[in-house]
């Protein structure tokens, strides 16, 4: 397999030359070719291909495969953790959001970093002390491993799906406007290169690329947000005097507007929010890759600062592309802004864009190679995250608790991921295409939503309740799963604007699932598990105290096994 | 193995480690929700009082509000692991040493 390496690797990046160098002679509508953001989009690419070639000579057993060994500190894992929740969706869409609408951003941006605290106070320390390699272990360590197996891999491979399809299609457009690539070149780069950053490196080359990333993001969105506040001589106020003066919104920009009218829609999207990080399996397998528990809420409080960071920069960007991208009709297209009147409207490539004009307004074209290249490698390290946290839960929880019983062969259980890690990786390639055209912006919400409504209320509750049965874990998981779907159907963005039906016929007003899916969940698990008088339900409950201790002090948990 | 379950159950330190760190757990977690939901019911209810303008400027009291929950969200993980650190940590030695002996 690892003979393989190489000639795989030079094969991807050699690709998107070829196709360029096509490209140069049909020219087309595409975006020109940007030499300097290939560039250094190839550096980034080959930099990571040695390290996951470096991880792959050091990942032999399963502990190294899922959780690098659990060798990485606490520094270092609030790096990758932040690296995994900075998306290309959360840069380029924040900064978008605050561009068009302003104090809107600052909602979603909050609303994106409060779940990170209880992440930190009720779930980082105790995942580390009972589990292994994947959440499940922690909700099936004192009940029936086969039913809550089961239930976990299911939430974790729906929220991983949709979570991944939406990076897909967010990544071909992207790099199709970044870098003049066709979009199923660009969709078949990313699924490649993630193939084998996690087949070859698993979670030692996953959490490395994102280390990587996490740093180049942060600094060049510092170096934006600063070079934005020294042409305002670093006085908030004169910027936004600027941007409320050239925003056709004018003043509006500076408070809540329309994007938040129904008060019980944005409850419940906050709940999916807050509840939802605390539910992401490849947000929450990253528990398992530090020594223990004090290094797991070491990390929690690292990621807390920089994504509260982030999105404080980000919110100061998108005011900065108000102010200097809106105003300047080299990023504008003239056609648009002749009808519209409005700079904000006329933005070339769409709202999304605006973070990447920014970068070319304040520091030319070779810092716009570097933040287009940090953006194709933000889709590259998160997709390569969700790709090894849908695998693990196929080869850990699935082949290797529910088939082979607890009892597979180390070995056979990586070989399973790997090919698992494969076919996700066709299967995203070919959904990627075959959503090309479709508006897929729900499904991020979406995987939130399941987050919330199925993984974080069986996680929670098997923690802390000991009234918690498996029946009532079962029931109660699937109702919150199987509600958080139909909701998001029903809901207008999913029945209105992608199913067509007619406006305000959506039988379901929220945006988000979340108030009555939670809800549902907890009410199940609550009431399923009160009502078990099985034998199971005995054991269940008996087996409590045993795993509240070493929840508690970390009396035998997994060891780290890095050399 | 059982009698070494009930013997950390009775050691004063355990006991202590796990009534101070769930109070401070949940105290801190029901701290948050508050203050976001506190906000979420500001932007639904009152949008125009955040859009209240601070002094003679364009800036509104909006602004700081939402980076004070983004910075309160920070400190309280601060508080929480700098507690933990410094006292759960050494009830955890303590409880680890009894164990063993």
């Amino acid at each position: 397999m690892r003979k393989l390496f190489w000639p795989l690797a030079i094969l991807l990046v050699g690709m998107p030359t070829l196709a360029l160098a096509a490209g140069n002679i049909d020219g087309g509508s595409k975006q020109a070719t940007n030499w300097s953001a290939i560039g250094m989009f190839i550096a980034f690419v080959a930099l990571t291909l040695v390290i996951t070639y470096w991880a792959a000579k050091r990942t032999a057993s399963a502990a190294d495969f899922y959780s690098a060994g659990g060798g990485i500190t606490g520094f270092q894992n609030g790096l990758a953790i932040a690296g995994d929740y900075m998306s290309a969706a959360s840069f380029l869409g924040i900064s978008g959001l605050v561009y068009t609408s302003g104090y809107d951003g600052l909602i979603y941006s909050v609303g994106w970093l409060v779940g990170w605290p209880i992440v930190t106070f009720l779930i980082a320390e105790q995942l580390r002390n009972l589990g292994k390699f994947t959440f499940a272990d922690v909700t099936s360590f004192r009940l029936g491993q086969t039913d809550i197996r089961i239930l976990a891999a299911c939430g974790s491979l729906v929220t991983v799906a949709f979570y991944l399809i939406a990076q897909m299609v967010g990544a071909g457009k992207l790099i199709q406007l970044l870098f003049g690539l066709d979009y199923w070149i660009a969709v078949v780069l990313v699924g490649g290169l993630m193939m084998i950053y996690v087949t070859f490196g698993g979670m030692k080359a996953t959490t490395w690329v994102q280390i990587i990333k996490a740093a180049l993001l942060l600094s060049g969105a510092t170096f934006m947000a600063a070079a934005v506040l020294y042409k305002y001589g670093f006085s908030p106020e004169a910027l936004f005097a600027k941007a409320t003066e050239v925003h056709p919104k004018k003043a509006a920009i500076m408070e809540p507007g329309s994007l938040i009218s129904n008060p019980l829609s944005a409850i419940s999207l906050g709940l999916a929010l807050m509840f939802g990080t605390a539910g992401l399996p490849h947000i929450l397998m990253r528990f398992f890759t530090v020594k223990d528990a004090q290094a797991a809420r070491k990390s929690v409080f690292y990621a807390t600062g920089f994504i509260g960071y982030f999105y404080i920069l980000t919110f100061i960007i998108g005011f900065g592309a108000i102010t200097l991208v809106s105003t300047d009709p080299a990023f504008l297209d003239s056609s648009i802004l002749e009808k519209t009147k409005s700079g904000i409207a006329a933005i070339k490539g769409g709202s999304n864009m605006a973070a990447i004009h920014l970068a070319d307004a304040v520091g030319g074209n070779l810092f716009l190679g570097f933040i287009s290249a940090v953006a194709f490698a933000t889709i590259l390290a998160v997709v390569s995250g969700l790709a090894l946290a849908g695998a693990s839960s196929i080869s850990h929880d699935l082949y290797g608790m529910v088939i082979k019983g607890g009892n597979a062969n180390e070995q056979d259980e990586i070989r399973v991921s790997k090919i698992a890690t494969l076919v996700l990786g066709v299967l995203a390639i070919f959904l990627g295409i075959v959503f090309e055209n479709q508006n897929v912006a729900f499904m991020v919400g979406l995987a939130f939503a399941i987050a919330a409504s199925c993984n974080f209320p069986v996680l929670v509750m098997s923690i802390f309740w000991r009234g918690l049965t498996t029946r009532g874990a079962l029931i109660g998981g699937f109702l919150g799963l199987i509600s958080a779907v139909i909701g998001v159907i029903l809901s207008p963005a999913v029945w209105e604007v992608t199913l067509g039906f007619a406006k305000g016929s959506a039988p379901v007003k929220l945006d988000n699932p979340a108030l009555f899916s939670m809800a549902l969940a907890f009410a199940g698990i609550w009431l399923f598990s009160i009502l078990d008088r099985s034998e199971r339900a005995e054991i269940d409950r008996d087996g409590f105290d045993a795993q509240y201790i070493r929840c508690q002090t970390g009396i035998g948990a997994s060891a780290a096994t890095a050399h | 193995m059982l009698n070494s379950l009930t013997k950390i159950e009775r050691d004063p330190n355990y006991q202590e480690l796990v009534r101070r760190r769930s109070s401070l757990g949940w105290m801190l977690s029901l701290i948050m929700l508050v203050i976001y939901f506190g906000f979420i019911l500001l932007v639904a209810y009152a949008p125009k009082f955040l859009g209240t303008r601070i002094g003679t400027g364009v800036t509104t009291i909006g602004i700081p509000i939402g980076l004070a929950v983004i910075v309160l969200a920070f400190v309280l993980t601060g508080i929480y692991v700098r507690k933990a650190n410094s006292s759960y940590d050494v009830l955890i030695r303590k409880i680890v040493e009894e164990d063993r002996s």
